[in-house]
């Protein structure tokens, strides 16, 4: 990754470290890089960093190069990871982290079908109470711009009963669309 | 008369139709009642945990709170990602009284923990089911070789659950298996992630990812791959076409919920099972039982 000048990273983003500690409620530092969580990651062969590197960038401040990278973006949160940690680290929560600081930060290119995966899927949920699988997929791909995802299995899904064409509203959809506004105000700082 | 709360979640009437008919075809069997929330809502699964920690936590403990109004002590979501989710809410709400107290803030009814989450395979796993079982089994399974494949959120990360399994080689499924007659085949990808909603959003990784686990349960010798999750079934079996083409190969596996499977050894009707429902026919298994 070139020249890198290690403790003004640190130095610069201190606060950042801090608050991805304060945030996963877990302490990186711990880390002594032993990599049982970058061997055991299914993802680790097509992230550009694997979990244990993406530790190490993190406690010396690499800010922008772990928001930037696609590891992020890959880690579907199997947990492996978190389960064989020897230091006790909850790896797979940093990465739900980091996720909303890169977020945050606009850092969202390489992230864009997990967000608009994340945002359809969360939607239906806002609206209806629960998930409408139909209108997740016909929101996703018109977002992504990918027309044909998964199409080929709609017809099928339909007809075996998989497929519902109209969402269940459950009678408590304003106490969810409650529990989403209130959060969002809340974590809104 | 054993009875727990029930937490279908969004997929068991839909994408996992089959898992809900065997499930509760099964239970009518063994005298198991599942007493339904009552309007229930999604658990968030992975997209609100990859949101926002606040509404992940959130809105599994509204459920956990409807789930206090019925008479029961237990919660179970045969969907490993809801189960893991409400898992987390009990974990981390039980050991933290501030992060309850914003919680429930959002709720209009408070979630106090009374109502604990049990893991869905327990409910039949447990000795005294697997007794009942096995003394009930009118259609033996023997001859049938299955890869018992838990997925990753039954059992990871296991510090989050009252009960865990060895998260490296689970028992509970295996247990199941053998009660029933037939073989559970030992075999390295047990909780081999499947790349769970990757299938949406970077399809290549999870066809990769299913491609190894069903080449594996394949070289094991097995004759189907049974699960305990819908989006793990849903990627091995719907999508199990897509690994073919991009792989060359034929691996035509059929991959029933385990529940599917006990119904079959009770001898309940493959059709009330929801085995047509599957996408890679089994017939040839049904038939290796006699049961087509």
């Amino acid at each position: 990754m070139g020249e890198f000048n290690l403790s003004q990273a640190l130095k610069a983003n201190r606060s950042f470290v801090d608050k991805v500690i304060e945030e996963s409620g877990q302490d990186i530092r711990q880390c002594y890089q032993c990599a049982k969580c970058s061997g055991g990651c299914p993802g680790a062969y097509a992230m550009d960093y694997p979990p244990s590197q993406i530790m190490r960038m993190l406690a010396l401040g690499m800010k922008d190069k772990v928001l930037k990278s696609r590891t992020i973006w890959v880690c579907m949160g199997c947990n492996t990871c978190t389960t064989r940690c020897i230091r006790n680290i909850d790896i797979a929560r940093v990465m739900d982290t980091l996720r909303q600081e890169a977020v945050k930060a606009g850092y969202t290119e390489k992230g864009r079908t997990v967000i608009a995966f994340n945002d359809a899927f969360l939607g239906t949920v806002k609206s209806y109470g629960r998930l409408f699988e139909a209108g997740l997929l016909i929101k996703f791909n018109l977002s992504t711009g990918n027309l044909m995802k998964d199409a080929q299995f709609g017809l099928p899904m339909l007809l075996k009963g998989k497929a519902k064409p109209f969402p269940h509203k459950i009678k408590g959809r304003s106490e969810v669309k409650k529990i989403f506004e209130k959060t969002k105000q809340m974590e809104g700082n | 008369m054993a009875r727990y709360a029930f937490y279908p979640g969004c997929s068991l009437d839909t994408t996992a139709v089959e898992y809900g008919m065997s499930t509760h075809a099964v239970a009518r069997k063994l005298g198991i009642e599942f007493l339904e929330v009552p309007d229930w809502n999604c658990c968030g699964a992975s997209s609100a945990h990859m949101t926002d920690h606040l509404l992940a936590l959130a809105l599994p403990a509204r459920v956990l709170a409807l789930a206090e109004t019925l008479p029961v002590n237990e919660l179970v979501a045969p969907c490993a990602a809801c189960h893991q989710r409400f898992a987390g809410v009990e974990y981390e709400l039980s050991r933290d009284e501030e992060l309850k107290k914003k919680v429930n803030s959002l709720l209009d009814r408070p979630y106090t923990g009374k109502v604990k989450v049990k893991s869905f395979l327990e409910v039949f796993a447990n000795p005294e089911t697997l007794d009942k079982i096995q003394k009930s089994v009118k259609r033996s399974l023997k001859g049938l070789k299955v890869a018992c494949y838990y997925g990753c959120l039954f059992v990871k990360p296991p510090k989050v659950f009252n009960y865990a399994d060895d998260p490296e080689n689970p028992q509970a499924m295996d247990n199941i298996i053998r009660a029933l007659g037939a073989e559970p085949v030992p075999w390295p990808y047990k909780t081999e992630c499947c790349g769970a909603s990757l299938a949406m959003t970077d399809e290549e990784i999870c066809t990769k990812l299913c491609n190894d686990i069903l080449r594996v349960a394949k070289d094991a010798g097995a004759d189907c791959v049974v699960t305990c999750c819908p989006v793990c079934q849903q990627n091995l079996d719907m999508r199990q076409v897509s690994v073919e083409n991009k792989y060359g190969t034929k691996y035509r596996m059929p991959v029933p919920f385990f529940t599917q499977l006990i119904g079959l050894a009770l001898g309940i009707d493959a059709q009330a099972l929801g085995f047509k429902k599957l996408f890679v026919s089994p017939v040839k298994m049904l038939q290796k039982v006699g049961a087509a």
